[in-house]
């Protein structure tokens, strides 16, 4: 690991001068556990690694039923889960959280991390980009804020510019008769990165027989993660059916642009397209339900 | 290399100070500075759990924790959870079920369990199994840890 | 008391080692501290073949807190020359030019350069300052590509040697040899069904959590001292000696704990180059590999290509069986098909058979042994035939396997004839185990079920060298130094049989693993031999301390020793009843009849009673649309001669298991077009967590080895051999499909049963 020196600003605007001082050759921490890895091996090169972890919005955890969550960029994946009604409220975002790594990385890793790693794997991604997620991120002209769906650009790239940090993401409150859900695939039970993961949230009609609306995401088939608008839109005022639901998987499958790796081939990940597809929308439907 | 940064914390409940370069892990100051090997590397990116080690409370891996990061934190390493005159239960447990062979995930997996048992103290056996996926063994076939870890509970 | 009649054996005391272990105090290879320590790295070769034109050192030599670098022109230049190290015969030029390149890389890993410097960092950043300047050839990673005419050659001067003669043909094929029995042409004529089958298997990784280290101080007198985690202490000092040419008495090697081997830690990979680099700068250099150094630059085990064919009469008799075997040995020859050629059929008494074995250099790192080297892959094969053939039969797959077990006189096709052995048993265990005889209930989650068996073989390379020394203390206690580098639980096995031996508590032995100064020379640790083979000189220090003991109550008690009687750990005269005493009592006196008490006794048996025998029952249920197989309940049948502690005996057969459904369902090394590996990490590179497990039952048979004085068979290795086989079965009862290629991988499950229709 090449040397660099290390900074703790204590506020948004010290974090923003520092990072911009720098220029690109700064890194932003917050739980490390993917800069650290990649520093290590020489994935990544920086001169000044600024930890932002004292800075009092990157560790918000609030929610309001009316509002929703806002949940600051340095907040480890533990705080989320274990908060209970954070937990309670947003099931789908749970989902990934939990399944970050092991116990000792949740312990670090955060939601904001794993955006701004910009990783199309990435697990939490899709299901904070069903959820509606916004990023508001700091910078010398002031903050502002992007949808998550737009957060990513390539594989490790993002809209921030040189100088930017990611502060916080807020999620809306979730409305009556709504379920989301993800699931991800891997070889084994845990610790693997996915070879696709499915984000979905569906809002259903009071008498819960067909979709209002609903949103899917999938991760790990294009080079980021990928806001199927067209799958989602297609359940809206469609009864909740397998026909619906199997259309929906099919347009997700066809969104889907993946490569062949080694973690699996283009056409092995399709076809899980479809397959997570259909079962996550039916986990969306059915927590819609409870 | 970089300037050396004085880092304050409170390791097994004594006040350690140390200077460290950035780049350096926390692994590698308490295994290389401060004689605290039982903390393993066994991958250095957080997929073994061999250096887990409890920092303010949460299980982390100390490979992907930077020694500056540690500054007014307090640790819990194998070496503060209980010494040969003072076995903590699940070091007992481990031994009475044979839960470990060559040894050397055996720190990662007591320190994991540790910091499960200090927030379940009641953990089913697909929650043990839960909690300890990022803690590779290669020779037990985890049989006897998860026994052992389970035995280790209170009122088991 | 335990059965037989033993005390101490088949007991479960804590290990001797443990307290250590489980605090964190015991000290590893990478662990060593010592005053004016330097750090290692090295440089490794991109590219799977090269030929290196030019190393330039000077930029790394110029970077600040760089002490030293080091190239193969830093070795002597050693000629051809075999060497023994315990689990296979290595050619020490290779094994030189395979710890630091000399003219070509071979692999992408391979060791070109190594650099000391103030820490570790330094280090790391020197070795991108190395300049090689490669001429870039062509490679070749897969075993029947190897084989091809045309193919890339890794050793323009290497010749196939063909059933013992070497030939003309310059090829990546280092040997082919055969072993045949009968006339299986014959064989196969009198059979009512024949069938033949293709498999491929992987390259697969020990996977051992300690990566490797070493730590070497050449000191101003020429005395090099290695502090190093090995399975074998005497074999890293032979190395040493044979590569760096230096008398063996000038090299020491201490080894410090060991973080897991399976057979991958015996050869040296990094100890030459700290030795060199501390020579260089005259201070102690210490090494440690990262895990991506580990998985591209040490020796994984073989993947291969086998077919065999097998064929059964209608009433259920094996009548013949034939197996062409080719195994990758990587980067130089010596891969384990002699190995997986002794194991293939040997669960099975055949009377006509052929195997064929090809040992075939490839562009990937130099194999080594891992647990039952070769076998594992033989058995996928054969297992699965077998299991096809008993279906054909409409026969019970273990009743097929009881029928036509081998037993005591049955010849293997390479040659021996079984001693007592306990194949039959072992089945009849599984057949009759409680897993075995449930049915296994449907799921209830659209995935479907399947139940499979299969059986293993390894011979267990008993035998071999031993050392043990021991003193006896005032309080009877006894300090015990052994060779054998404790794995998984030795030093406890050991002081047990010493223990049983002299009428002690295994807690009265104090064991102690020492260096290569310290005791006589030991084997490696490794073909599951230890605690037979050290077991045994154990036996025998037991047997030399009661002699002893005689001779000083002989003096202490004015009588004849061949007066005196040893029984139940109690020494008496014969002819007086006062005169008596334990062997604890006696020892506070002995020192005052003759100095201290003291023994070393070395042991060189010969036999490994037939080796060991297992036979595995795993349910599995399989999610059809992705492909992947989780286990349901898994339960693991071994004959373990005699289970001296019970409690790591089911140990080794657990983590066998695991680390056989790792190799069966997702581990593998991965290539790219450009003959990388692909998943150098723990990240993907996947081995079973807990979560992937249930627990794993165990079934101790205990067919006594008749050439141990406790019955002792090796216990560590056959356990990795039928899981892949079983799972494969297993796969095919749930969905009546055949996989025949390793790893049954979500992707490669999904795909087969997407085209068969499974």
């Amino acid at each position: 690991m090449h040397a660099f020196d290390y900074a703790t600003p204590e506020s948004v605007a010290d974090a923003v001068v520092m990072l911009s001082d720098q220029g690109k050759n700064a890194c932003v921490l917050a739980g490390g556990t993917d800069l650290i890895v990649q520093l290590r091996e020489n994935r990544r090169r920086t001169d000044l690694v600024v930890d932002v972890k004292r800075i009092a919005e990157l560790n918000a955890l609030s929610y309001d039923a009316a509002t929703g969550v806002t949940i600051g960029a340095a907040v480890p994946c533990y705080r989320i889960y274990g908060d209970a009604e954070i937990a309670a409220a947003y099931p789908g975002l749970m989902d990934a959280a939990r399944l970050v790594g092991g116990t000792g990385i949740q312990g670090r890793a955060s939601l904001g991390g794993n955006l701004c790693n910009a990783s199309p794997a990435g697990d939490t991604i899709p299901p904070m980009i069903v959820l509606s997620g916004e990023a508001e991120i700091a910078g010398p002209n002031g903050t502002r804020k992007v949808a998550v769906e737009d957060f990513c650009t390539a594989p490790g790239r993002t809209v921030l510019e040189v100088g930017e940090f990611l502060v916080s993401l807020h999620f809306p409150a979730p409305v009556p008769n709504s379920g989301a859900f993800y699931r991800r695939f891997i070889p084994r039970n845990e610790m693997d990165i996915a070879v696709v993961g499915v984000g979905a949230s569906v809002v259903l009609s009071e008498d819960r027989s067909s979709f209002v609306s609903a949103r899917i995401a999938v991760g790990a088939v294009a080079p980021t993660p990928l806001f199927v608008r067209e799958a989602g839109d297609a359940l809206a005022g469609q009864p909740v059916s397998d026909e619906s639901i199997q259309r929906a998987a099919d347009l997700a499958r066809d969104a889907a642009r993946p490569i062949s790796d080694m973690r699996g081939t283009a056409e092995y990940r399709k076809h899980l397209t479809s397959v997570l597809t259909r079962r996550v929308v039916e986990g969306a439907v059915q927590r819609a339900k409870e | 290399m970089s300037k050396k940064v004085h880092v304050q914390t409170t390791i097994n409940g004594e006040a350690v100070d140390f200077l460290c370069e950035p780049r350096n892990s926390l692994l590698e100051v308490l295994r290389d500075d401060l004689d605290l090997t039982g903390a393993k590397e066994g991958c250095n990116n957080g997929n073994c759990g061999a250096c887990n080690v409890i920092m303010d409370g949460r299980l982390v891996n100390s490979c992907c924790v930077l020694g500056v990061e540690a500054d007014g934190c307090e640790i819990t390493t194998i070496e503060g959870i209980g010494s040969a005159a003072n076995l903590h239960p699940l070091q007992q447990k481990f031994l009475e079920h044979a839960a470990l062979q060559c040894g050397i995930c055996t720190p990662g997996f007591i320190v994991s369990a540790k910091a499960l048992l200090d927030e379940n103290p009641n953990p089913s056996e697909d929650e043990v199994r839960y909690w300890l996926a990022g803690n590779l063994c290669r020779c037990t076939g985890y049989d006897k840890i998860v026994r052992a870890v389970l035995d280790a509970r209170n009122g088991a | 008391m335990s059965q037989n009649g033993h005390k101490v054996i088949g007991t479960r005391p804590i290990r001797h080692d443990g307290v250590d272990k489980v605090t964190g105090r015991a000290i590893y290879g990478a662990d060593i501290q010592l005053t004016g320590l330097l750090h290692g790295a090295i440089k490794r070769s991109p590219h799977p073949h090269a030929r290196i034109k030019n190393i330039d050192t000077s930029r790394a030599e110029a970077h600040p807190g760089v002490r030293a670098v080091v190239t193969a022109h830093d070795l002597p230049q050693i000629a051809d020359k075999l060497a023994d190290l315990g689990e296979a015969i290595v050619n020490l030029r290779d094994a030189s030019n395979n710890v630091l390149a000399y003219g070509k890389v071979l692999y992408k890993g391979h060791a070109v350069s190594g650099v000391a410097a103030i820490n570790l960092h330094v280090a790391q950043e020197a070795v991108e300052l190395i300049d090689v300047e490669y001429e870039v050839l062509p490679h070749v990673t897969g075993v029947l590509e190897a084989m091809e005419d045309g193919a890339p050659i890794l050793h323009e001067d290497m010749k196939t040697t063909s059933m013992g003669e070497e030939t003309d043909k310059v090829s990546n094929v280092a040997n082919h040899f055969q072993h045949k029995m009968g006339e299986p042409d014959d064989g196969f004529a009198e059979a009512d069904v024949v069938i033949e089958r293709e498999f491929t298997t992987q390259t697969v990784h020990q996977g051992y959590i300690e990566t490797h280290n070493a730590t070497a101080h050449w000191n101003e007198e020429g005395q090099l001292t290695i502090w190093t985690s090995t399975q074998g202490a005497f074999s890293v000092r032979d190395q040493m000696s044979e590569i760096l040419q230096m008398p063996v008495s000038k090299v020491k090697i201490v080894p410090l704990e060991i973080g897991g081997g399976f057979g991958g830690k015996i050869s040296v990979y990094l100890d030459p180059v700290a030795a060199l680099l501390s020579k260089r700068t005259g201070h102690p250099v210490k090494m440690t590999m990262t895990r991506d150094e580990v998985f591209e630059g040490t020796g994984p085990t073989p993947g291969s290509y086998l077919k065999v064919k097998m064929g059964a009469t209608s009433d259920g008799r094996l009548t013949a069986a034939t197996a062409y075997m080719a195994y990758e040995a990587g980067a130089y020859p010596g891969s384990p098909v002699g190995a997986g050629a002794g194991c293939i059929f040997t669960p099975y008494d055949i009377p006509n058979v052929q195997i064929d074995g090809y040992d075939v250099c490839v562009n990937k790192p130099k194999t080594n042994a891992y647990r039952a080297p070769g076998a594992t892959n033989a058995a996928y094969a054969t297992e699965t035939v077998v299991d096809e053939i008993s279906e054909k039969l409409g026969v019970d797959p273990l009743e097929f396997r009881v029928k036509n077990g081998a037993k005591e006189g049955t010849r293997r096709a390479d040659g021996p004839v079984h001693p007592r052995i306990g194949c039959i048993e072992t089945t009849e265990a599984a057949l009759n185990s409680e897993h075995y005889r449930s049915s296994l209930a449907k799921s209830g989650n659209g995935k479907v079920r399947g139940r499979g068996v299969a059986s293993g073989y390894w011979f267990n390379f008993n035998g071999g060298r031993s050392a043990i020394s021991v003193s006896i203390n005032p309080d009877g206690t006894i300090n015990m130094l052994e060779g054998s580098t404790d794995i998984g639980g030795t030093r406890a096995s050991i002081a047990m049989q010493l223990a049983e031996t002299i009428g002690l508590e295994a807690t009265d032995i104090k064991p102690y693993v020492v260096d290569t100064d310290s005791i006589g020379y030991t084997d490696v640790t490794g073909g599951s031999r230890t605690t037979f083979g050290t077991g045994y000189a154990a036996h025998a220090t037991g047997q030399a301390l009661i002699r002893e003991m005689k001779e000083r109550a002989s003096k202490l008690w004015d009588v004849p020793a061949d007066a005196i009687d040893f029984e139940d750990g109690v020494f008496s005269y014969r002819d007086d009843a006062e005169k008596r005493g334990s062997f604890k009592e006696l020892a506070s006196q002995a020192g005052d009849a003759g100095g201290p008490v003291v023994a070393q006794v070395s042991t060189n048996p010969d036999g490994s009673g037939g080796g060991a025998f297992a036979t595995h029952v795993v349910d599995v249920e399989i999610d059809r649309e992705t492909g992947k197989v989780d286990i349901l309940r898994y339960t693991a049948v071994q004959d373990a001669g005699t289970a001296i502690h019970p409690s790591y005996v089911e140990g080794q057969m657990q983590g066998g298991v695991v680390q056989g459904i790792g190799w069966g369902l997702n581990e593998e090394y991965i290539y790219n077009d450009e003959g990388s590996m692909t998943n150098a990490s723990f990240l993907d590179y996947r081995m079973p967590t807990t979560l992937d497990l249930p627990m794993i039952e165990t079934i101790i048979v205990e067919v006594p080895n008749e050439s141990h004085p406790y019955g002792v068979r090796g216990v560590g290795e056959v356990p990795i051999v039928p899981p892949p086989a079983a799972l494969a079965n297993a796969i095919y009862d749930a969905t009546g499909v055949r996989l025949r290629d390793l790893p049954m991988s979500p992707p490669r499950v999904q795909k087969a049963l997407a085209e068969n229709g499974g």
